[in-house]
Formats: C-alpha cells, sequence, structure tokens
C-alpha cells in the first residue's frame, strides 16, 4: 500500500513539475522576448475563446486523473480486508495504550508480524489524537466517543515511528513510539512471553461481573436482545429505523442504550458511562464480537455463566 | 476614445493640499471618515500584527533548529504557534489587501469620492484595532494553546489557557471584516462613476467584490462558531463534547466553514493586485479580461462548497471525502485560469521589471507551486499521509506568502506613489524583493520534503533524521526576515527622502492614477465621465523612464 | 467644489438622495444576510442534533411552555405590524404618529423579553438549566407512550434552546435599544416624508429578528405536539 501512494505521489511530482517548469519558462521567456524596447509597442489582444477553454478543459481533465487515482487509492486505505487481526488501541494524553486480542497490552508500541492484515480499532480517552505511521503512509484521527479504525500490512521487519498527528496539548510531540514489525515466528515468540488473558475473556468476565447476562440471555428469554450472533448483523429498531451492528453500534449500547432500542424490547437499560473504562469497554466489545463468530469448542453459547447474584459489583474505573 | 489622463513626465509638483495635510490634529485622523486615511490607519496596525506574528514565527524557527525542545518550553511553543496562526491569519492575511489597499483605491478606481458609508468604514477599523488589543491581553495573560484552529474538545474543556479571550478578539476582530466587505459591495453596486459599466471595472475591484461576498457570507458563522465554544467553554454546554452528547467533528464542520472560505477571502484581493501590475507592466489590456474576472466569482462561490478537505482523516464517511475531494478540484481550475491569462498577456506586451512587476512574477511562480501542492493535497489517496505533516504547512505558506503577501508588498510598492507622493527607492527594492523570494524558497521548499518523511506539524520537538531539513528552513527565515524589514525601513525613509512623485509615474490606466498623487480629500475635482475601457493602454503614452526616480 | 443646495440629510459621497437611499437599503439588506448565516451556524448544529437525538429533543421541546411561547410570537408579529405602520406615518410625514408606533413597538418587543424572563425562571425552577443544577427525568410522551430518555441528549436540546433564544434576546435588546433611539430621534424631527431611511432600514432590522423567531418557535416548542 505504501508503495502504491509513493507511486500516487511521484505522478502527482511529475505532472506539477512539468506544469510549474512550464509557467515558469513561458513567464522568462515572454517577459524577455517582449521586454521593452523603445520603439516598439505592446500589443492590444483581447483574448481567445480556444485557448480560454483549452486551459480550462485540459487542466480539469488532467485533475480527473487526480481525483481518481486517488479516490481509488483512499477507498482501499479505508477498506480493511475481513479477515484482518484486530487490536485495541485508546490513545490519551500523551501515551498510546494498545491490546492485542490475545490480551498483550503495550504502551507506546505496538509489535506486529509481517505479512498480517492489521486492523486498529481505535478511541480516545480526552481529545482528539491521530494516528500516524509515516513508514506505513496511513494515518487516522482517533475521536473520544466513537470507534475509528485504520489497517495496514506490514511487510518488511524492523522499527518504525508512530507519531500523534493531532495537536492535542503539551506533550502533543511527545506522543510517539514504534511500530515494530517482525517475522512471524518471532512475533508468536513475543506475544507467548509474559501472562496475558484473551480481551474477549476479560470482556467475558466482565460481562458477568456488571450483570449483564441478567438481562441478556443467550436464550432469548432476558429483558435484553439475546447477543449471539448480533455483531455486524441488521438490527431492526423500535422506531423502524434498520441499522448494522457494528463496532460503533456495540459501543453506543453500553455507554448510551436509549439511543437505539431494538424492535420489542424496552428501553430499561441503564447506561455505563463513567462506570466502564475506554479499556474495559474495549474488553467488552471484543467479547460480544466473539459471540457472533463460529463456536471452536467451548466458546460460544455454553460460556453463558450462571445468573448472577442480586447485586451485580461494579466493575473499577481504571 | 482617450482617457483624460494627466500625461506622463509632467514635472511633478507636490499638490498643496491633500489628504494627508489635510488636517493634522490626532482627532483629524483617529476620527477621520476619510477611506484613505482610514486604509493608512489599517496600514500601521496591520503591519504592526505583521511583525508581532514575524516575531513568533522567529522564535517557532529557532526553536526547531534542534531536535530536542530545548529553546522554549513545550507549553510555550505550543503558545507560540498558536499565536503566530491566530495574528497571521485573523490580524494580517484577512484585511491586509482589503482593508489597505481595497479601502485607498476602490472609490479611487469606481471614480467615487469616498465609500458608502466612511463612518462604518471608521468602525470596522475600531474593531479592528479592539479585537487586536484583546487578543494583546489574552497574549500578555498567558496566551492561548489551541492552534488556531481551535479543535474541541481539547480547547473546550481541556486546554487550560485564555480560549475565551481569544475567541472574543476574534469574534469582534470579524465584524471588521463583514462591515469591510459590505460597504465594498454597495459602493461598487451603487457608486460607479458615469459610464463605468461592470465590464469596464479593474479587475482589482471585481476581486474585491467577489472577496467581499465571502466576507459577509463567511464570517458570521466563525462568530457563531467562536460564540459556541465560548459558551461551551464558561457554561459547560455539551455540544461539542462527546462525554455530554455532543459531536466533535461538528466543531471542526463549523470552523471549516468559514476558515476555507477565508483563504479565499485572503487570495482573491491580492490576485486583483497582480492583475493590475502585469496589465501596467506588459502595457496592455490583461487577457481574456472577462474571464479572470468570471474567476474570481468562481472562486467566490465554489470556494463555499470544498470545507470538508480539511477533515478528510478526522473521521467523516468514504463518501463524503470523495465529494469533497472532487469539488475541491473544481475549485482549483479558475486559480489556473487566472495563471494561464496573466502569463498570456505578456504575450506581444512591452514588458518591464520594476519592483511591483518583479512580486507578480514571484506571485505567478510561488501560488503555481501553493495551487498545484493543494491538488496533491486534495488527491485523498495521498492526504492521508501528508495531512497534519509539514507538507500542508509548506503548501499553505506557499499561496499565503508566496501569493498573498508577494502580491501584497508589489502593490503596496506599485501605489506607494499614489498613496504617499514619493516615490521608493527601486534599487533597495528590487534587492528586497530578491531577499524575499530567495529566502521564502528556501525557508518553504525544504518542509515538502520534511512533509512527506513524516514529520508532524505543531511539533515542539522532532525525531534526529529531520533536522537538516529544518535548519535549511530556519536559514531561509533569517534571509526571509531581512527581505521584510528593508522595505520597513527604505518606505519610512521615502516619506521624507524619496523623490516627489507625480500623478501617474508609470503611465498605469486606472481612474487612481488621474488624480494627484497624493489625492486630494475627496479623490477628484470632477466626477469623471468614463468613456473607455479598462486597460486602455493602447491610449496612454508610456512614461520616459519607468523605473528611475523622477526628479523633482 | 460645488455645493448645490440639496437636503441636508444627503453625504457628501453621493450625487444625490436616491443613491444614498439605495445604497443604505442595499446595506442594510447585506447586513441582514450575515445575520441570516450568523443565526445559520445554530440552526444547523440544531438540525444535525435533532435529527441524531429526536426522543431526547421531543421530550425537551414538551417541556416548554407552549403558551408563553405562542404568546410571544403573537406579540412579534404584532411588534411587525407597528413597525410597518411606523414606515407608513413617516412616509406620511406623520411625526405624532410615527413616534406613537416606535414607542408601542419597543414596548411590545419589552413585553416580549420579560414574558421570555418567566419562561426563563420556569426552566430555572424545573432544573432545566444545562449545567451542574441540570436534571431531567421526564418523558418524551409519544402519542401516549412514555418514552425515557437519555438526560445527557436532554441537556443538548436545553443548551441549544438557551443559545438560540438567548442570542434571539440579545437581538431584540439591540432592536429595541435602536427603536428608542430612532424614537427620540423622530420625536426631535429628523424624520420627514423626504427622509426616513432610518425608519425603513431599523424596521428591515426588526422584521428580521421577528422571522427569526418564527423559526425558533416551531423549531423548538413544536416537536412532536400532535394532540
Amino acid at each position: 500500500m505504501a508503495s502504491q501512494v509513493d507511486a500516487l505521489y511521484i505522478y502527482l511530482l511529475l505532472v506539477s513539475g512539468i506544469m510549474t517548469a512550464v509557467i515558469f519558462l513561458a513567464v522568462a521567456i515572454l517577459a524577455i522576448k517582449y521586454r521593452r524596447v523603445p520603439g516598439r509597442d505592446a500589443h492590444p489582444i483581447e483574448g481567445s475563446m480556444i485557448l480560454e477553454i483549452g486551459w480550462t478543459v485540459l487542466p480539469f481533465f488532467v485533475m480527473l486523473t487526480f481525483f481518481v487515482w486517488g479516490a481509488v487509492l483512499f477507498f482501499q486505505e479505508r477498506t480493511p480486508p475481513a479477515d484482518a487481526t484486530e487490536v485495541y488501541v485508546v490513545a490519551k494524553q500523551w501515551m498510546w495504550k494498545i491490546e492485542h486480542m490475545e490480551g498483550q497490552r503495550e504502551i507506546n508500541e505496538l509489535h506486529v508480524p509481517t505479512g498480517e492484515n492489521i486492523k486498529l480499532i481505535m478511541t480516545s480517552q480526552d481529545v482528539i489524537h491521530s494516528f500516524f505511521i509515516p513508514a506505513f503512509r496511513v494515518k487516522q484521527d482517533v475521536l473520544p466517543g466513537r470507534y475509528t479504525t485504520l489497517w495496514f500490512k506490514a511487510t518488511k521487519p524492523g522499527t518504525y515511528h508512530l507519531f500523534c498527528a493531532e495537536y492535542c496539548g503539551t506533550n502533543h510531540s511527545g506522543m510517539g513510539g514504534d511500530i515494530v514489525v517482525m517475522e512471524p515466528q518471532d512475533y508468536a515468540q513475543w506475544m507467548a512471553g509474559g501472562p496475558a488473558l484473551p480481551l474477549q475473556d476479560t470482556g467475558r468476565a466482565l460481562f458477568a461481573q456488571l450483570g449483564c447476562a441478567t438481562c441478556h440471555r443467550s436464550d432469548a428469554q432476558g429483558r435484553g436482545p439475546s447477543l449471539v450472533g448480533v455483531y455486524n448483523s441488521q438490527v431492526q429498531l423500535e422506531d423502524g429505523r434498520n441499522v448494522t451492528a457494528d463496532d460503533n453500534y456495540l459501543r453506543e449500547s453500553i455507554l448510551d442504550p436509549s439511543a437505539k432500542i431494538v424492535k420489542g424490547f424496552n428501553p430499561v437499560m441503564n447506561s455505563f458511562q463513567g462506570i466502564v473504562s475506554e479499556e474495559q469497554l474495549n474488553a467488552l466489545v471484543a467479547y460480544v464480537k466473539s459471540l457472533s463468530e463460529p463456536p471452536t469448542g467451548t466458546a460460544g453459547l455454553q460460556d453463558q455463566p450462571a445468573p448472577s447474584p442480586a447485586q451485580p459489583q461494579k466493575a473499577q474505573v481504571q | 476614445m482617450a482617457s483624460t489622463a494627466i500625461p506622463a513626465n509632467q514635472a511633478p509638483v507636490a499638490p498643496k493640499l491633500n489628504y494627508l495635510n489635510n488636517g493634522h490634529t490626532l482627532k483629524s485622523w483617529l476620527l477621520t471618515t476619510d477611506h484613505k486615511r482610514i486604509a493608512i490607519l489599517y496600514l500601521i496596525s496591520v503591519s504592526a500584527f505583521f511583525f508581532l506574528g514575524g516575531f513568533f514565527a522567529m522564535l517557532i524557527r529557532l526553536e526547531l533548529l534542534t531536535p530536542e525542545g530545548d529553546l522554549l518550553a513545550a507549553d510555550t511553543y505550543n503558545k507560540v504557534f498558536t499565536m503566530h496562526g491566530i495574528v497571521m491569519v485573523f490580524f494580517f492575511l484577512v484585511p491586509v489587501v482589503p482593508a489597505i489597499l481595497g479601502n485607498f483605491l476602490i472609490p479611487l478606481m469606481v471614480g467615487a469620492k469616498d465609500l458608502a458609508f466612511p463612518r462604518i468604514n471608521l468602525l470596522s477599523w475600531y474593531l479592528y484595532v479592539i479585537g487586536g488589543i484583546l487578543f494583546l491581553h489574552c497574549m500578555l495573560n498567558g496566551g492561548v494553546d489551541t492552534g488556531w484552529t481551535f479543535y474541541t474538545p481539547y480547547s473546550t474543556s481541556a486546554s487550560n489557557t485564555n480560549v475565551v479571550e481569544a475567541g472574543l478578539a476574534i469574534f469582534i476582530a470579524g465584524f471588521s471584516s463583514i462591515f469591510t466587505g459590505l460597504n465594498f459591495i454597495v459602493t461598487v453596486h451603487r457608486m460607479r462613476a458615469p459610464g463605468l459599466t461592470w465590464d469596464r471595472l479593474p479587475l482589482f475591484v471585481w476581486s474585491n467584490y467577489a472577496t467581499s461576498v465571502v466576507m459577509i457570507l463567511g464570517t458570521p458563522v466563525i462568530a457563531i462558531t467562536m460564540v459556541l465554544v465560548i459558551a461551551e467553554r464558561t457554561l459547560h454546554l455539551g455540544i461539542f463534547d462527546p462525554r455530554l452528547g455532543g459531536d466533535p467533528v461538528l466543531f471542526q464542520h463549523l470552523f471549516w466553514f468559514y476558515s476555507h472560505p477565508a483563504v479565499y477571502i485572503m487570495i482573491l484581493p491580492s490576485m486583483g493586485v497582480i492583475s493590475e501590475l502585469v496589465a501596467c507592466f506588459s502595457r496592455k489590456r490583461v487577457f481574456g479580461y472577462k474571464f479572470v474576472a468570471l474567476s474570481s466569482v468562481a472562486i467566490a462561490i465554489f470556494g463555499f462548497l470544498v470545507w470538508a478537505h480539511h477533515l478528510f482523516v478526522a473521521g467523516i464517511s468514504l463518501y463524503a471525502a470523495m465529494v469533497f475531494s472532487f469539488l475541491s478540484f473544481i475549485v482549483g481550475v479558475p486559480s489556473a485560469v487566472k495563471v494561464f491569462n496573466w502569463t498570456a498577456t505578456l504575450y506581444k506586451g512591452s514588458v518591464s521589471f520594476a519592483t511591483p512587476m518583479l512580486y507578480a512574477f514571484g506571485f505567478i511562480g510561488l501560488f503555481t507551486i501553493g495551487g498545484l501542492t493543494g491538488l496533491i493535497l486534495a488527491t485523498i489517496g495521498i492526504d492521508v499521509h501528508v495531512t497534519d505533516t509539514y507538507f500542508v504547512v509548506a503548501h499553505f505558506h506557499y499561496v499565503m506568502v508566496g501569493g498573498v503577501l508577494m502580491g501584497y508588498l508589489g502593490g503596496l510598492h506599485f501605489w506607494w506613489p499614489k498613496i504617499s507622493g514619493r516615490m521608493y527607492p527601486e534599487g533597495w527594492a528590487k534587492l528586497s524583493a530578491l531577499f524575499v523570494f530567495v529566502g521564502f524558497n528556501l525557508t518553504f521548499f525544504p518542509q515538502f520534503i520534511l512533509g512527506y518523511v513524516g514529520m508532524p506539524r505543531r511539533y515542539w520537538q522532532y525525531p534526529p533524521e529531520f533536522q537538516v531539513l529544518n535548519v535549511l528552513s530556519t536559514a531561509g527565515a533569517s534571509v526571509l526576515a531581512v527581505g521584510y524589514l528593508l522595505p520597513m525601513i527604505y518606505l519610512l525613509w521615502s516619506l521624507r527622502y524619496g523623490p516627489i512623485a507625480e500623478a501617474n509615474p508609470w503611465g498605469a490606466a486606472g481612474l487612481e492614477w488621474q488624480t494627484t498623487s497624493p489625492p486630494p480629500t475627496f479623490n477628484f475635482d470632477e466626477t469623471p465621465v468614463v468613456t473607455w475601457e479598462a486597460y486602455n493602454y493602447d491610449e496612454i503614452p508610456a512614461p520616459k523612464e519607468l523605473e528611475a526616480p523622477v526628479a523633482r | 467644489m460645488e455645493h448645490e443646495a440639496h437636503n441636508p440629510a444627503l453625504v457628501h459621497q453621493f450625487s444625490d438622495e436616491k443613491q444614498q437611499k439605495n445604497a443604505a437599503s442595499l446595506g442594510m439588506w447585506l447586513f441582514l444576510v450575515t445575520e441570516i448565516m450568523f443565526f445559520g451556524g445554530m440552526f444547523c448544529a440544531y438540525l444535525i442534533y435533532r435529527l441524531t437525538y429526536f426522543n431526547a429533543f421531543a421530550a425537551g421541546s414538551q417541556q416548554l411552555n407552549i403558551w408563553l411561547g405562542a404568546t410571544n410570537t403573537a406579540v412579534l408579529i404584532v411588534s411587525s405590524v407597528t413597525v410597518v405602520l411606523a414606515v407608513k406615518a413617516a412616509e406620511a410625514g406623520k411625526r405624532k404618529l410615527l413616534v406613537g408606533y416606535l414607542v408601542v413597538t419597543v414596548l411590545l418587543g419589552m413585553t416580549f423579553l420579560v414574558i421570555k424572563g418567566f419562561e426563563y425562571k420556569e426552566k430555572f425552577e424545573k432544573h432545566h438549566v444545562p449545567g451542574s443544577t441540570f436534571n431531567f427525568t421526564e418523558k418524551f410522551d409519544d402519542n401516549g407512550k412514555q418514552i425515557p430518555v437519555n438526560s445527557k441528549e436532554a441537556e443538548l436540546f436545553f443548551s441549544l434552546y438557551f443559545v438560540m433564544t438567548g442570542m434571539h434576546a440579545i437581538h431584540m435588546i439591540i432592536g429595541c435599544v435602536l427603536f428608542t433611539g430612532l424614537a427620540i430621534l423622530a420625536w426631535k424631527g429628523h424624520y420627514t416624508s423626504s427622509y426616513f431611511t432610518p425608519i425603513e432600514n431599523g424596521g428591515l432590522y426588526w422584521h428580521l429578528v421577528d422571522i427569526i423567531w418564527i423559526y425558533l418557535f416551531p423549531l423548538l416548542y413544536l416537536i412532536s405536539r400532535h394532540s
């Protein structure tokens, strides 16, 4: 992808360079050729319709090539492959907190293997930041209150700069880090080092702890809709709208449940804003997403915890 | 049909009573309603702010000589680049050509005694000054560190600097802009001299007219946006705060809805200056006059349709991004048309190289580069990589400094004899122009490269591999600074010691050259009746010596 | 420079009264355009949030005092009539009538502000003022069905309500001051049947502020009021 960006850039530079050279040369040549000489007056010339049309239409078509190539490239940049490995990113003043699905956590560093599509699901705890990897030619603003995504596939092992690219206060320029790209076997080794609970397991535990399972039963007998298979499905709402249950939908459902009520249910769920941290939110979302994967072994349906005690404990906000 | 121009080459005599010596008291200046005096008031205050903004720029470039943050504290640096932006955008670039050259020239160019609303014109200056003083107070009280773009929620919840005061200063200065634009529109519509039809107007008037339309439609939106930011910050509302249900990206839409057209407010008047310069120093009508005039209007209209190209990676949808990318290319077309027409004007002309023309050449070259890099930014696939980096910084400095400022300097020199009654020293002026051109390119060209290799903007410290390019940039800035200081010195010098200028030292077309240098308070002894086309250079004899100062 | 005898109201930059009047008129209309753009930003924000948080906005709207709002609308419409009548009186050269209508307009404007004051007081008492005292427990009455809403979203409604009506009220105050000034000048005899441009232009301003309210009222007060 980076090389495609560079290819387009070189094309743009070339065209711009030619255009600049044409103008510079035209001005220089005309100015010198028609410099003021006593006895030679200027020729009054009104204009030329042909030229006007020509130099309006021709640049327009050249610009169209810029636009089309850029739009196609942008479409690819913004469309993560379906099989991409997800990594959660939480930005805050002034650091990057990374959570791999397998549970590894990193601060200001992101380890990834070569040859794998990586999709970052990002949010901010406070102000707007921006995740920028110059070497991969990718950038995406990270916003508070919602998820934004960015994807890439690293091809060469090495360490690459990570920068924050949206001004966010005192230490904006210090909010950098490293993207560490490793060969798959080295990456697997790194992954294995250190205890880690897969993100969706953290989420499962929270799901029980916070009492979510009381209403969101997998047998659809609860006061809330079953969450099995909900991720990326079409959901019919009370007010008639049909929405896709994507990452932002799941996140919103936890923080602002009354925004979208599923058809056939009542708005009884309280909001968890301020009760769960961004990391806990990511874990819960990861868990609900896992309920849409085909069951491998004991994951999925059978893992519904026993009905929780009458008083659900509130999780600590980190 | 011959114009009633005062023939060139007549021995110049300073007019006994002109707008400059018509009243010497402070009151006669501070309570003036003469558009020419108000233009001088603006010249003084805008120049002061330019040097303040330049001082901040110097601090930025000095800090960036080394990768570490070793000159200023991080917070201080953040305030410095914020205030550099606010001062340069709101207190320099927006008013510089319209409020100085526009105010001075438009009534003259349309053959009127003054603008339509002289007292509102004076009010406009006072609003500028009040906004300016408020900003200075904000600065002395600790400044503001949000970036000139005030993105939320940083500006509404996280920053602990004087956001409210800065916002208020911008709000007030915005009304200065609105009233200037309102005045220009009414003047051009209702006060043209008999015979001066729209298609006989100088292109400088066309540009300022288009600019004024943008001013009155766009500026109120930044006003309300600043009001909302102030309200949110002081009353803790939640309009832009996601924790309270608000949307931080909504701020960006509202902000850029004005701030993009604002850049056309800045460039259009300068483009108008270039049209005048190229015509005069080629001694022929601008090629494709109608197309250049209509391009100004097209830029003004399309300028309102492209704002979200500042939000390509901000979280807008794929499809919105594509629409705004396409529209951003469209808005580039009329600018290109202008550049081609100016170039074509040189063909079969009689080209001379006085300082104003050198600035015009500089503008054409640098604006071309700036504009083309704008197209690069409009290409979304590339923008993802270069947005929020020094590439953008380089782009906008090319169009703002290489464009707006060069146009202003060219115009200031061109009309200096008319404004002051004196000629500036041509040798020093040419030297300064050279310093500006070389210094500018050395400062900002390396920044294109810096941006592409990944240096983000608004960085106090940076990885060491970026140092060489930063050092080049700072070196260029030192040269550029000399290029700006020199005119300050020799223009002031010329007020006292410069050769007295005749009414039309350049042998230029345009009603402003048909009155004395400087003009009398009421501009014309008799209302002119226009029976000739614009840029009737075939009827105006060229001055014998275009460049040598005219002796007393 | 020649100075023919002319209407003392003619200012030097214009060649005749017609040009001056046309210029003043055009200038005023342009100013009104800027006001529309100014309020437009707020209307835009309101529109977006209302679409996103419809239920909460409807619930908030239903809590506004529709009777006070409607009364205020009527007050403003009547005041626009008195403005028209004032202009007509000026045109006819009837000084006392002109002053009378101007004064009535100001009184109506003040009535509007007083009623608004009562409304704001009511909001304060019900804890609907955004900020630390905000407390919204009311539901959205959707044709009998009571739908609970997110308190933060309702707070957003009230934030926009106060900013929009507050900004409108500021413009009303400016209008009242302006018209008081016009009334005083009219009383002193500044306006004749051949020169009453400030009355006309002041009238345009008042009409615009009135029209903005005509939009504000249904947008803010009449969301989902079926029965």
